[in-house]
C-alpha cells in the first residue's frame, strides 16, 4: 500500500507542473480564443533566463524566481502586442500558425543563444524526504505540488476578488461592452497573455530539475498539459487543473501496475493521448467542460 | 467531372508552366552531379507531402501538425515490408500510401469531430506519440526499436519520385477542382450551408484527412527508399512544422505554390547555415519561424498570391490606362 501511495504523491507532483502549464493554456484560450502552441516554449525560454541569473549571474534561487516571473510576465505581454494583436483579424488559424512560428523560434533561439546541450537546473527544495504516515515523500516532490497548488489559488484569486480580475474576464467574455463601458480591452488581454506567461515560467522552472534543461525539455510537458487542458474542458480552468492532476496520477499508477508499461515508459504518453481521445468522443466538451451549442 | 475542362487563357498559362517545370525536371539530372540528384529527391518528396498538407489545411481549413507522422507511417510500412517479408521495394510506395491513407481517415473520424483547435492539438499529440511509438522497446520485432530498419545502401530514384509527384499532383488538382474540391471549399467556407446542402460534413473532412494521410505515406516511403534508413528520428516534430510553413509560403489552398515551398524547405537551411555565428542546429528553426511570421503579417497567401498580385500589376502597367478624373481610356 505505501507504494501506491507513494506513487499518487509522485503523480501529483508531475500533475502540478501540467496544472500550471494548462492554466496558462486555458487563460489564453478564454482570453483570445486561441490554442497557443508557443506556450511550453516561452515558458522553456523563461527557464533558460533563470538558468543564466543563477548560475552567470550569481542571483539566489528566490531572487532569480522573482526576477524571471517579471521578464515573462514582460514577454507574455510584449508577445501579444507584436504578434497575435496585429494578426487577429487574420482569423484563428493565422494565429495558430504565428504561435506555432513562434515556438520554433524560441525552440532555436534557445538553442542559439545557450547551446542545446543538456544542462543541470536547481531545485529551491532540499533532496532528502518526509515520512508521513509511513509513506515516504521527497521534498521535491511535495514543493512542487505546493506551488502548484498556490499558483491556482492565487490565479483563482486574482480573477475572482479583484478589479483587474473582473475587468479582464468582462474584456474576454464580452469585448465590445468592455469596451463601451471604459475597460481598456487591449491592455487586459495583454496583461492576460503576461499572466500565462508566468505561469508557464513556474511550470518550466519547476520541471527543469526533473527533467534536466534543454530547448526541448517543455514538449512534453505541452503535450500533457493540453490532454489536461482538453480533458478537463478547454475552457474551465478548475476543470483544467482536475485533469492535469488526474492525468498526472494516472499515468503514475499505469507506470508502475500495468507490467506493459512498466518496462516501456515510453509508452505512457501514446496510452494517455489515446485514453484521451476516446473521451472526447464521448464528452466533446472535456469532462468539466459545459457543451456550447455550435452552429453545425 | 462530367462537365469537361473548359479552355481559358488562365489554364493555358498553367499548362504552359506545368509543361516547363516537367521539361526542367526532366533534364535536369543530365547537367547534375549525383548529389544534387539527390537533393531533388527530396524536394520531390517535400511536394508531395505538401500537396497532402494542402488538401487538409488549405482547402478544407484544418491545421494539420501530424503531417510527419503520416510520413512515418508510409516510412515505417515501407521499411518492415522490405526487411522482415522481403517485398520489393518499389512496390511497398502504394501500400505505404494506402496504409497511411487508411489510418489518416479513421484518426480523422473522431479527430474531426472535435472542431478546429482541438485538430490541430489532436495532430500535435500524434506527432508526438508517434515518436514515443517508434522508439518503444515493444515493438522492437518490427520497428527496431531506437535503432531503426536498414534497408541497405540509400539510392536516387530521381525520375521515379517526380514522376510520382506529378502524377499525384494532377490527381490532386484533378480533384479539387472536381466535385471534391467544390465540397471543400464549402465545408471551409460555409459549413451552415454545406450541411443544409447535404453533405456529410465529417465523412468529406475525413475523406479530406485520409487523403493528405495518403500524399504523406507516399512520400515518407520514397524517403525511405532514398536514404535507406528509418527510426524514429527521421520524423521529429520540427518536420511537422516546417511542412507547415513550406504550406503556408506557397500558399494555402493553391497548389501551383506547393513546389516552391518544397525548394524553400529543402534549400533554405542550408542557405541559413551560411550565415555567420549560427549555430548549425537551430539556425534552420529560428529561420523557419520568422519566415513564417513574415509571410503571416505580409502575405497571407504565400506566394501564389505573390505572384497573382505581380500578374495583377502587369496587366496594368501594360494594359489600356484609364483617366482617374474622367474614366475615359488615356492614349499616350
Amino acid at each position: 500500500m505505501t507504494e501506491f501511495w507513494e506513487q499518487i504523491v509522485a503523480g501529483l507532483a508531475s500533475g502540478g507542473i501540467y496544472a500550471t502549464l494548462a492554466l496558462a493554456l486555458v487563460l489564453i484560450h478564454r482570453a483570445t480564443g486561441v490554442i497557443n502552441f508557443a506556450q511550453g516554449e516561452m515558458g522553456m525560454f523563461s527557464t533558460y533566463i533563470a538558468w543564466s541569473l543563477l548560475y552567470t549571474y550569481g542571483v539566489p534561487y528566490w531572487g532569480t524566481f522573482a526576477i524571471t516571473l517579471v521578464i515573462s510576465f514582460f514577454g507574455g505581454v510584449l508577445v501579444y502586442l507584436a504578434l497575435i494583436r496585429p494578426l487577429s483579424r487574420g482569423g484563428d488559424i493565422a494565429i495558430v500558425i504565428a504561435t506555432i512560428a513562434l515556438l520554433v523560434i524560441l525552440n532555436g533561439g534557445a538553442g542559439w543563444i545557450w547551446s542545446p546541450e543538456v544542462r543541470s537546473f536547481e531545485s529551491p527544495f532540499p533532496i532528502d524526504r518526509i515520512e508521513i504516515g509511513g509513506v515516504g515523500i521527497s521534498w521535491q516532490d511535495l514543493g512542487t505540488i505546493l506551488v502548484s497548488i498556490a499558483c491556482v489559488i492565487v490565479v483563482f484569486c486574482f480573477f475572482r476578488f479583484t478589479r483587474v480580475g473582473l475587468m479582464m474576464r468582462a474584456s474576454a467574455q464580452r469585448p465590445g461592452t468592455s469596451r463601451l463601458l471604459g475597460i481598456r480591452v487591449t491592455l487586459m488581454l495583454a496583461i492576460g497573455w503576461g499572466l500565462a506567461a508566468m505561469l508557464s515560467a513556474v511550470s518550466g522552472m519547476m520541471a527543469a530539475p526533473i527533467l534536466t534543461l534543454d530547448p526541448n525539455f517543455m514538449l512534453i510537458v505541452l503535450t500533457y498539459a493540453f490532454a489536461a487542458a482538453v480533458l478537463g474542458g478547454i475552457d474551465s480552468p478548475v476543470g483544467a487543473v482536475a485533469g492535469a492532476y488526474i492525468l498526472g496520477v494516472g499515468i503514475s499508477l499505469l507506470g508502475t501496475y500495468w507490467d506493459y508499461v512498466t518496462g516501456a515508459p515510453e509508452l505512457e504518453l501514446p496510452i494517455a493521448l489515446a485514453v484521451l481521445l476516446l473521451i472526447l468522443l464521448f464528452r466533446p466538451a472535456g469532462l468539466f467542460g459545459r457543451a456550447v451549442v455550435r452552429r453545425v | 467531372m462530367t462537365a469537361g475542362v473548359r479552355i481559358t487563357p488562365s489554364l493555358v498559362a498553367r499548362l504552359v508552366v506545368l509543361a516547363g517545370a516537367i521539361v526542367f525536371f526532366a533534364l535536369a539530372p543530365l547537367f547534375m552531379s549525383n548529389f544534387r540528384q539527390s537533393e531533388l529527391v527530396l524536394v520531390g518528396i517535400y511536394f508531395i507531402a505538401i500537396i497532402g498538407l494542402n488538401i487538409v489545411t488549405g482547402y478544407s481549413g484544418q491545421i494539420s501538425l501530424g503531417h510527419g507522422a503520416f510520413m512515418g507511417i508510409g516510412a515505417y510500412t515501407t521499411a518492415i515490408l522490405v526487411t522482415k517479408y522481403d517485398v520489393g521495394q518499389y512496390w511497398t510506395i502504394p501500400l505505404a500510401g494506402l496504409i497511411a491513407g487508411i489510418v489518416g481517415f479513421l484518426f480523422g473520424f473522431p479527430a474531426l469531430r472535435l472542431t478546429g483547435v482541438y485538430l490541430a492539438l489532436a495532430t500535435f499529440g500524434l506527432a508526438v506519440a508517434f515518436i514515443s511509438l517508434a522508439q518503444s522497446t515493444r515493438f522492437e520485432g518490427y520497428t527496431g526499436g531506437g535503432g531503426g530498419l536498414a534497408l541497405g545502401v540509400p539510392t536516387t530514384p530521381y525520375y521515379l519520385t517526380w514522376s510520382i509527384a506529378l502524377g499525384m499532383f494532377v490527381a490532386a488538382w484533378l480533384l479539387l477542382r472536381g466535385r471534391l474540391g467544390r465540397r471543400l471549399r464549402a465545408v471551409r467556407d460555409a459549413p451552415v450551408a454545406a450541411v443544409s446542402s447535404g453533405i456529410n460534413l465529417a465523412l468529406v473532412k475525413a475523406i479530406a484527412f485520409g487523403l493528405a494521410a495518403l500524399y504523406a505515406g507516399v512520400a515518407g516511403s520514397l524517403l525511405v527508399i532514398r536514404t535507406g534508413f528509418v527510426n524514429y528520428l527521421t520524423f521529429p516534430v520540427l518536420l511537422s512544422i516546417l511542412l507547415l510553413t513550406g504550406a503556408a509560403l506557397g500558399g494555402f489552398g493553391s497548389l501551383g505554390g506547393v513546389l516552391f515551398g518544397a525548394l524553400f524547405i529543402q534549400y533554405a537551411p542550408g542557405l541559413s547555415a551560411t550565415l555567420p555565428h549560427v549555430p548549425k542546429e537551430s539556425a534552420p528553426s529560428v529561420m523557419y519561424g520568422v519566415i513564417l511570421l513574415i509571410v503571416l503579417f505580409l502575405m497571407p497567401g504565400g506566394a501564389a498570391e505573390l505572384v497573382r498580385r505581380l500578374l495583377g500589376l502587369l496587366k496594368r502597367l501594360t494594359g489600356p490606362r484609364y483617366s482617374r478624373r474622367t474614366g475615359e481610356r488615356v492614349v499616350s
